[in-house]
């Protein structure tokens, strides 16, 4: 099934006010990977994501999504194969109820009543949110929120998920059960983001983004013990790959004794 | 201090009010659009000195809060938070319109004043009309029925948009207000040159999420066409909410029922 897999070549973009986005990124990712994508604030993530599925175009380099690069005669095809989960769900969800608004993919590629009712109850099961089905988006709580945003995106089946910053603004208990629940599928995952905590959970591999450009590329446990490297991308080691200063503390292990 | 997302502009509580479960909850959206229009023009279409041939249909607003479950008290403050438009519509007619119409005793009322209080009397009745029409059917069901009525889908898509980012723009404004409100100490009220920049910076903000929805829209597929799906049933309750509603309000219209009343009492007092 080659049409999971995602390749940039050599990827250069600047914006129209001169800031440059990316200066020559190439990776190529394989059928049901799940990358990270990693960085400091600024570092091309976002800027990368949008390229994945047409919004920006690059003036030097092409993307390919499974074996075509990507044009704008497919541009439809391609949106439809990727699933884009964008930061701040209420840009997310536009729509007046959340069936509505998981509903709106399907009824954009032109599925039945029928088959829209399916795939909508299908997809808020899912992810866990079919009592919301009613509500309005702008009532949900931020958790709440972020499923729907993952069902609108869920309903359209996706080969490729692209996900911007999920775990951002989540308790740790919506966080936790969010990863459980990216655990489940079975999809090719990007995501971006500086949860380093959730790329170990997530993926397997690691893309570092440094300057619009890539700093490194391979194993996240591997990435992630460099220490070098995550400084000069303004990262920290993951908590759980730090000694806990607390447990380790002789200060802390007196004062409870 | 400031309160702009909780006192004023407090629509989202109409939506709860709408989640309501009464017989006039439970009519199809349509039904209460019809009857909603139908009442806004019979009562515009009233002389614009008449005053009393117009308070028979106080009824319809009455019978619908009553029943329907809803709060006077709320859909006073809504109407009192207008209130300055119809107000500022009337205000010159008193000026303007000094012909004495009623001699009541040694005071002389005139037209002008007359037709102020008209307006005032039509302000109330129309716009309380509407509150109800959305407090029992919800704005989202009513932009609904309006597409079944072939109201062109891009007006009522824009109306639809309106609706649910007001929400998330108050919410933004209420928290530029705030940030800027702590960090001014001298003044209670902040600058016109500060609420300038505010304002300007929310539209650039505005400006910015449409493009973040857009980009939003076109990843799922938009291709100019919003769907929306919705069944709804017309059965034998909503014909006769309607046209037992219209039948009165026709009535009303060609039969001036105080005007009567005051005759009859008048006679039997003779």
């Amino acid at each position: 099934m080659s049409h999971h897999i995602v390749e940039a070549v050599d990827l250069h973009y600047t914006y129209p006010d001169g800031t440059v986005g990316l200066k020559g990124v190439s990776f190529r990712i394989s059928h049901g990977e799940s990358v990270a994508l990693v960085g400091e604030n600024g570092a091309g993530k976002s800027t990368l994501l949008l390229h994945l599925n047409g919004y920006l175009t690059a003036w030097k380099g092409i993307v390919r999504i499974g074996d075509y690069p990507l044009t704008k005669k497919n541009l439809q095809a391609v949106r439809r194969s990727v699933g884009m989960v964008f930061q701040n769900p209420d840009d997310q969800l536009f729509m007046p109820t959340v069936f509505d608004d998981v509903a709106f993919g399907p009824l954009n590629l032109g599925c039945t009543q029928d088959e829209v009712e399916r795939t909508v109850t299908e997809t808020l099961k899912t992810v866990g949110v079919e009592h919301l089905r009613k509500r309005p988006p702008y009532k949900l709580s931020q958790g709440e929120k972020r499923s729907v945003s993952i069902a609108t995106v869920l309903a359209m089946s996706p080969d490729i998920l692209v996900m911007d910053e999920p775990t951002s603004s989540l308790d740790p208990k919506s966080r936790t059960q969010l990863i459980e629940l990216l655990k489940t599928f079975r999809h090719t995952k990007i995501i971006a983001t500086h949860d380093l905590d959730m790329a170990i959970d997530l993926c397997e591999r690691t893309i570092v983004l440094h300057q619009g450009r890539i700093a490194a590329d391979g194993l996240t446990l591997k990435l992630f013990q460099d220490e070098d490297l995550l400084h000069r991308s303004s990262l920290e080691k993951p908590l759980r790959m730090q000694n806990c200063p607390i447990c380790s503390s002789s200060k802390i292990r007196s004062f409870k004794a | 201090m400031n309160n702009i997302g909780k006192n004023s502009f407090d629509i989202g509580y109409m939506d709860t009010l709408a989640a309501g479960d009464s017989f006039f909850h439970r009519l199809d959206p349509r039904a209460k659009l019809i009857t909603t229009i139908l009442f806004i023009v019979t009562v515009v279409s009233f002389d614009k000195y008449t005053i009393s041939a117009m308070t028979p249909f106080f009824i319809y607003p009455v019978v619908l809060i009553s029943f329907g479950g809803l709060s006077y008290k709320y859909i006073l403050k809504k109407l009192l938070i207008v209130s300055p438009f119809a107000i500022l519509v009337g205000i010159f007619n008193p000026i303007m319109d000094r012909g004495i119409l009623i001699q009541l005793g040694s005071i002389g009322i005139s037209g002008g004043w007359i037709s102020f209080i008209s307006i005032i009397l039509r302000f109330v009745l129309t716009v309380t009309a509407a509150f109800i029409l959305i407090s029992l059917t919800g704005f989202n069901a009513v932009c609904e029925a309006l597409i079944k009525f072939w109201v062109p889908r891009q007006f009522v898509i824009q109306l639809l948009f309106f609706y649910r980012y007001i929400f998330v723009l108050t919410d933004e404004t209420e928290r530029m207000v705030r940030a800027s409100s702590f960090r001014v100490f001298n003044s209670k009220a902040i600058g016109f040159r500060v609420f300038v920049l505010l304002i300007g910076n929310l539209l650039l903000r505005t400006l910015d999420r449409a493009e973040r929805i857009y980009r939003a829209m076109c990843c799922r597929g938009f291709d100019g066409h919003i769907y929306i799906i919705r069944s709804m049933k017309i059965g034998y309750q909503e014909i006769i909410f309607t046209f037992g509603w219209a039948l009165l309000f026709i009535f009303l219209r060609y039969s001036n029922i105080p005007l009567k009343l005051g005759v009859l009492v008048m006679g039997v007092l003779k």
